[in-house]
This record gives structure tokens, sequence and C-alpha cells, in this order.
């Protein structure tokens, strides 16, 4: 398994080191329950977003980020949906709304910001992707263009 | 003279819902008033600010410029990346005010904005003395910033109203994004004040550094009541009113007292400065006069 990405400043004893490039965050809740580490949610040096600022502060050593980590979700422009942006650090919600406001629509890219802690966040395991993914691959009468228009039939 | 970019940005969004986004999120530069605009609008002879109002304008357009040329020093050095940016942006929002306010006064005497930025001497700047008041650590640098948006928000608010076109235009930009300023250093009030001990004492400590230089902000003179008197400008000491409860509120929240301190004797908008402002112009100014005309 692999660390929560994002966070290079992550203590070394916390992950391998190796680096995550999809996935928000690995979460235990998908994986098996023998894998060989299944403790990353709670992890040497993953904060809790709940911990207050001043718990935060205290934990921070040196340069070390104590911040949590938070996804961000911006939504472009009204009846279009919210699309991952990146990701973050703040203290709480509401530094970690003006953050984003900052970092993800300097250039106008937004309308709406959702922050969400990315603890918060269960995510698929990839290295089951054939499990989860590849089923419907090839299963063509799920889709409407399978079936044939029925002589007769108006207004299709 | 203002670009339109609708086409452009619906044909981008068309692709991004069509296809599949290549890009998470869809970029535009927006319409708003730009510093080019004015200055376009004053070297074609569109606009051509009186004396009086000139020098109002350059007032205002040296507190943003001295203000983010301070805040620019935090980049790369505040306690997190995402605060780094944020005070960046902060201080290219007051770059941009700067740019429109001096395009602006510059009309009244042949110079572009970076004859004015580059090429005045220290007495020649009109920027109160809190702008040029050193950061110190991060809560001298949030107090100061919660003092100057406080006291920007109110003059902007009112300079919408102002007879003179352009200096309203200006604030109508301007008010809005000195308004994120002000939630942005309020956030950081509370925190700060509320935090631990360690930062608790530093905002009291920052607000004891920066509150002899309020006072210097509502002062009148004979410029701002001619030009009130005009309609063109607002008294400075109208807005105390609006900005002493305000920024007690936040106070009060953060548990914090206003400092009783006295007043610095000020003078910023006569040309007389601190010693600071000599080492911020040398820093600001030495590339344009080591080299003039230079583009980069």
């Amino acid at each position: 398994m692999k660390p929560p990405h994002g966070n290079p400043e992550m203590p070394a004893s916390a992950g391998g080191g190796s680096d995550s490039s999809s996935a928000p965050t690995e979460t235990t809740t998908q994986a098996p329950t023998d894998a060989p580490t299944n403790s990353t949610a709670t992890a040497p040096g993953t904060t809790s977003p709940e911990a207050t600022p001043q718990s935060q502060a205290q934990t921070g050593q040196g340069h070390r980020s104590a911040w949590p980590l938070w996804e961000v979700f911006v939504r472009s422009s009204r009846g279009l949906s919210h699309v991952h942006a990146g990701s973050l650090h703040a203290p709480d919600a509401a530094m970690a709304l003006r953050n984003a406001r900052d970092l993800y629509t300097r250039r106008n890219e937004g309308v709406s910001i959702w922050v969400v802690p990315a603890d918060a966040i269960a995510s698929s395991d990839p290295d089951a992707k054939g499990a989860f993914f590849e089923s419907p691959q090839g299963k063509d009468y799920r889709h409407a263009t399978y079936y044939t228009k029925s002589e007769g039939v108006k207004h299709l | 003279m203002i670009p339109t970019d609708s086409h452009d940005s619906q044909a981008r969004s068309g692709a991004l819902v069509g296809v599949g986004p290549e890009s998470a999120t869809r970029i535009t530069p927006g319409n708003a008033l730009r510093p080019e605009d004015i200055a376009l609008e004053v070297s074609t002879g569109l606009v051509k600010p009186a004396e009086d109002a000139a020098e109002y304008a350059l007032r205002l357009g040296d507190d943003a410029l001295i203000l983010a040329q301070r805040l620019g020093h935090w980049i790369s050095r505040a306690p997190e990346l995402e605060e780094d940016v944020a005070l960046g942006n902060i201080a290219l929002d007051q770059l941009g005010h700067a740019r429109s306010f001096l395009s602006y006064a510059g009309g009244a005497w042949g110079k572009s904005e970076d004859d004015l930025a580059y090429f005045r001497r220290e007495p020649e700047f009109r920027s109160a003395h809190l702008v040029e008041q050193p950061n110190g650590d991060f809560a001298v640098t949030i107090a100061r910033q919660f003092v100057v948006s406080y006291y920007q928000f109110e003059l902007y608010r009112r300079l919408t109203e102002s007879k003179d076109s352009t200096l309203s235009a200006i604030a109508a930009k301007a008010v809005k994004e000195v308004d994120y300023h002000r939630d942005h250093s309020a956030q950081w009030v509370l925190r700060l004040a509320l935090g631990t001990e360690e930062s608790r004492r530093r905002i009291q400590h920052a607000f004891k550094l920066i509150w002899p230089y309020v006072d210097e902000l509502f002062l009148d003179d004979e410029l701002t009541t001619r030009l009130a008197e005009a309609g063109v400008a607002v008294e400075p000491s109208s807005l105390r009113g609006d900005f002493d409860r305000l920024t007690g509120e936040v106070l009060a929240e953060a548990e914090l007292e206003v400092p009783q301190v006295p007043a610095a004797p000020g003078g910023g908008r006569r040309g007389r400065h601190s010693e600071h402002l000599g080492y911020i112009l040398a820093e600001m100014q030495v590339l344009a006069r080591e080299h003039p005309g230079a583009k980069w």
C-alpha cells in the first residue's frame, strides 16, 4: 500500500516514500484485511482535520508542515459540476477554503469551491482495477446502441 | 478597449464538456478594468485628471505600491506555501491598484506609471507611514494588513460614488479585492489571538507596534477637504467611525484590546517619511534606474 499522496513532508516512517499519483488518498476500507500494511490512515504524521489549530501548532516542528491535507473541488460555472482541482494544506476548513481560492481560482477558474478533508475520502484500490472496473467491458448489451429498433416504433 | 473573451471561453468550455477536460478547471482572463485600459485612456487624452485629483490618486497609489513592495518580500518566506501564495496574491492586488492610480495621476503631468514608481525621490512619495513599516514576524504583517485593509475597504467603498469616473471605476474594482484582504487578515487575527500562548503574545505585540500609525490614515488636510467638497474624494476622518466599529468587532472576538499607544507624528502625505522608505525605494527602483528603459 502507498502512503497518502501529495504530502512531501510526511515523515518517512509513515510510508515507503513512494508517491501515489492518482488517488486522492489511500484508505483501508477497500483493502484486503490481510494487506501487508493496513494502517496508512492512522500512520504517524497524518494529522486529523478535526484537530484544533493549537494542537497543530504545537506539533509543528521545524519547517515540517503540521497542517492537514485537504482536497479541493472547483466549479467553473453554473450548471457544471465541481471538479477535483488539487490539494492543499490548511489548519481548518475556513482557511482551507481561502487557500483554495488563492491557489486554484487565480485565473478566474471558479464560481464555487468545495474543500474536503483528504482523510474523509474513501477511494477505490488502484491495485484492484481489474476486479473493480474491467467487468463492464464487453457487456455491450448495457448500451442502448446494442439494440436494434423494432419496426414501427415511433419517436426514437 | 476592454477585450472580450466570451467567444474564446465559450469555445473552450464547449470543448471541455464535449471531449473531457484536459485541465481540471477552465481559465479565463475575465474582463475587469485593467491598469492598461486607464493608461490608454490617459495617453489618448480621453481622460485627464485635474491637479487635485492627480495628487489624491498619487496618495492612494503610493499606499498600495509601497504595501505591495513590502508584501512581496514574503514570497518564499511565509510560514506555509499556501500562505506564501495568499500574501503574494494580496501584494499583486495592491500592485494592480497602484498601477491604476499612478497611471491616472501621471496623466496630469505627462508621466507614466513607471516614471512615477521608479523615478521619484523619497520626499515625492505620498504614502502613509503605516505601509512602510517593516514586515516583522507574520503577526506584524497580519496586524498591518488588518489595519490597511479595513481602512482601504471603507475608503474604496465610498470612493465608488466619486464624481471622478476614473477614481470611482478603480475603487469599484479594488473594493472587492480589499474585501477579501479584510477577511484574510481577520481570519488570521482570530487564529493568532486565540491560538497558542506564543501566537497570542505575538499578535498583541504586533498591534502595539502597528497602532501608532493608524491615526495618520484618517487625517484630513486642505487637499482632501477641497476634493470632498467637490464630491471627488472622501474625507479620511469620515471613515474612522466605521473603521473603529468593524475592527473593534474582530478585536473583541479575538479577545484583544485596542492598544493604548500614542500616535506617531506621520507626515507621509507631505513627503516626510521614516527611515524605512529609503531602503524600500532603493530595492524597488535600482534596476529601473541602473538600466533606464530596460524591458523585462
